[in-house]
């Protein structure tokens, strides 16, 4: 029962990490690796926001979302989309960028266990025998609500069309005039709010670290590589199998050895389907 | 009337000295012959001679800028194959960690423990990333990217080979002449050796892979064969600096795996220049002793690296190599366009 509800959360836990990352390069085939640098910045502002500022809990929330959307379209404008089109050296940019990010956190003494997050609610609950704290309910609620927006926000507006038609076809997009740049721009956006939001609701769980910015980072690849990239429902199997794995092992091993399951599994669905288990790229064309 | 202003655009003429390709010359003069052996010279020279005349703090940032050039020069050599790879600390920490095996449980020298991590930690690697071989461009890199994070987890995890601790008293080079002289060779063999590799005809299959893969396939030459030979290649260099410094430092472990081993190569490179090597020479002979420098800042180097890599990518796409050779080999001059 245990293994259950923990591992549901755990693969809940991924599949928000994963979801930022996913609907940036599923939109715009960027691949943002300075994604766990805007995980990790989020964390750190709203604790600013909260302790330094003495703002409200909500308030210094939707200023840390607002702020990282619009880190995600600054590092469009300033970096990527200077060198579009070229995967390699986006990939490497916004790596630099990333690790630029985390480490200056570092260097400016964001380090220690003082830097936490308050939960949105405080307080446990019993399901049956076992005992779950109520944040960890709030990311289990959270993650299929977050699914549910991301799914109907990109088939029922405007922007989320736009979204979804340059995912397809980015010059038939372009005959119907939808300006590529500032849609890319917005889903760089909205990938980084998305990575905002997870950090908000997951971080309250443990300290904020410099370390756990690349942690996100590997988990988001992990399950964006087994369950496809640019693919939500594998993100979500994806997640599903690596969360009750990584949980399973957890509970019948060690906690160290739970990061190594992710890598079992990117070897694993390497060797067997390189494409991942749901993707949308063809499998000759994007990846082999 | 206003006078029309003149268009200018800039001529690039190619130096007498040139025949037709970047590798065939006719010489006519021994200021000829100067002219192309200078700047080779330049390296050979410098590396090899200017040792002896420096001070111990200044040759051990030689060596390690020496150190980094090699792992440089090894993500040239892979970037050249199309793999881009961001983890050249795999390559580091193998290599490290097969040395450091060798000589604290098999007490062997560091004259035999060398080559064969060097040999064996390539080979190993080349078989781990076997299955990745076949992806493209970013799904490489975020493999190769994980991968150093996860040996770090795992040695963690399993406290094996001395886990957080490492391995210490590992043997040292008898003398530091010889490591000094073992690695400057192993560079001035890396960086001559992949420049003539990089342009005979097996090298011209490598740079191809990268451009178009799908037509080297039309030409009937096995691309992953291909591919893992240059893994193999590059993976050799990374092993042996891996296997270098362990002995330089008596000690393999953990930090065999950090980020500075991946993120410095590839700043390296990009500063000088890819596809090149020497860029990789520069550009490490650049970075490395700034980097000395900023060691006072702390943390603020591996920012400075970071920042550095994207604004060198975004500004810098050509390097400083393939600028400073253009100069050099071609006469500039303004002309009137009528």
């Amino acid at each position: 029962m245990g293994i259950l509800i923990y591992g549901f959360i755990n693969s809940a836990i991924l599949a928000l990490l994963a979801m930022g990352f996913n609907l940036t390069f599923g939109i715009s085939g960027v691949a943002n690796f300075a994604y766990g640098a805007i995980y990790v910045f989020t964390g750190f502002l709203v604790w600013i926001l909260i302790n330094s500022f003495a703002l409200g809990y909500w308030i210094s929330v939707l200023i840390s979302l607002c702020l990282a959307f619009l880190v995600g379209v600054f590092i469009f404008y300033a970096v990527i989309r200077r060198i579009k089109g070229m995967a390699l050296s986006e990939v490497i940019a916004t790596f630099g960028v990333g690790i630029a990010g985390m480490e200056l956190f570092r260097y400016f003494g964001f380090i220690g266990s003082k830097y936490g997050l308050p939960p949105i609610f405080g307080g446990n609950v019993s399901i049956g025998h076992v005992t779950v704290d109520l944040q960890r309910i709030m990311i289990g609620v959270m993650a299929v609500l977050l699914t549910l927006f991301v799914y109907l926000f990109t088939r029922h507006t405007k922007i989320g069309l736009a979204f979804r038609a340059i995912a397809q076809d980015e010059r038939t997009a372009l005959t119907f005039g939808i300006n590529s740049d500032k849609t890319v721009a917005l889903s760089m956006g909205f990938g980084s709010a998305l990575g905002a939001a997870s950090a908000i609701l997951i971080l309250p769980l443990g300290n904020i670290t410099v370390e756990g910015g690349y942690d996100v980072l590997l988990n988001a690849l992990a399950v964006c590589i087994v369950g496809g990239l640019g693919s939500s429902v594998g993100i979500m199997v994806a997640s599903g199998l690596i969360g009750y794995a990584q949980t399973a092992t957890a509970f019948f091993l060690e906690t160290h050895w739970m990061m190594l399951v992710s890598l079992i599994a990117i070897a694993m669905i390497l060797t067997v389907k390189p494409s991942g288990l749901f993707s949308q790229q063809k499998e000759l064309e994007e990846r082999v | 009337m206003e006078a029309k202003k003149p268009q200018l655009r800039k001529e690039r003429i190619d130096r007498g000295i040139k025949v037709r390709a970047d590798d065939i010359f006719a010489l006519n003069s021994w200021r000829e012959v100067i002219y192309l052996v200078g700047p080779r010279a330049i390296p050979v020279v410098g590396l090899l001679v200017l040792g002896p005349f420096l001070s111990a703090y200044s040759r051990e940032i030689l060596i390690s800028t020496a150190s980094y050039a090699l792992l440089a020069i090894s993500w040239d050599y892979m970037m050249m194959a199309g793999l881009a790879s961001l983890g050249q600390s795999l390559l580091f920490g193998i290599g490290a960690y097969f040395t450091g095996i060798l000589n604290h449980y098999f007490h062997l020298p560091w004259f035999i423990t060398i080559p064969i991590a060097t040999l064996t930690g390539s080979a190993f690697v080349s078989l781990l990333l076997t299955p990745v071989l076949r992806l493209r461009g970013v799904y490489f890199s975020m493999i190769t990217l994980v991968l150093p994070l996860m040996f770090m987890r795992l040695i963690e995890a399993t406290r094996i080979l001395g886990g957080t601790e490492g391995l210490t008293g590992l043997d040292s080079f008898p003398n530091e002449w010889v490591s000094y002289y073992l690695i400057m060779f192993a560079l001035l063999l890396a960086l001559f050796g992949f420049r003539r590799l990089g342009d005979s005809d097996y090298g011209l299959i490598i740079r191809a892979i990268k451009d178009d893969d799908r037509s080297v396939m039309n030409a009937g030459l096995n691309v992953y064969w291909y591919k893992a030979q240059a893994l193999f290649l590059g993976g050799c260099v990374g092993c042996f600096v891996g296997a270098f410094s362990t002995h330089y430092d008596m000690f393999c472990g953990m930090p065999g795996f950090a980020l500075d081993y991946s993120i410095m190569p590839i700043a390296c490179t990009l500063l000088g220049g890819m596809g090149s090597f020497a860029g990789a020479l520069i550009g490490a002979f650049i970075l490395v002793p700034l980097a000395e420098v900023l060691r006072a800042f702390g943390a603020l180097r591996i920012v400075f690296y970071g920042g550095f890599l994207a604004f060198s990518i975004v500004a810098l796409p050509e390097g400083l190599f393939h600028y400073l050779s253009r100069k050099y080999h071609q006469i500039e001059r303004w002309v009137e366009v009528r």
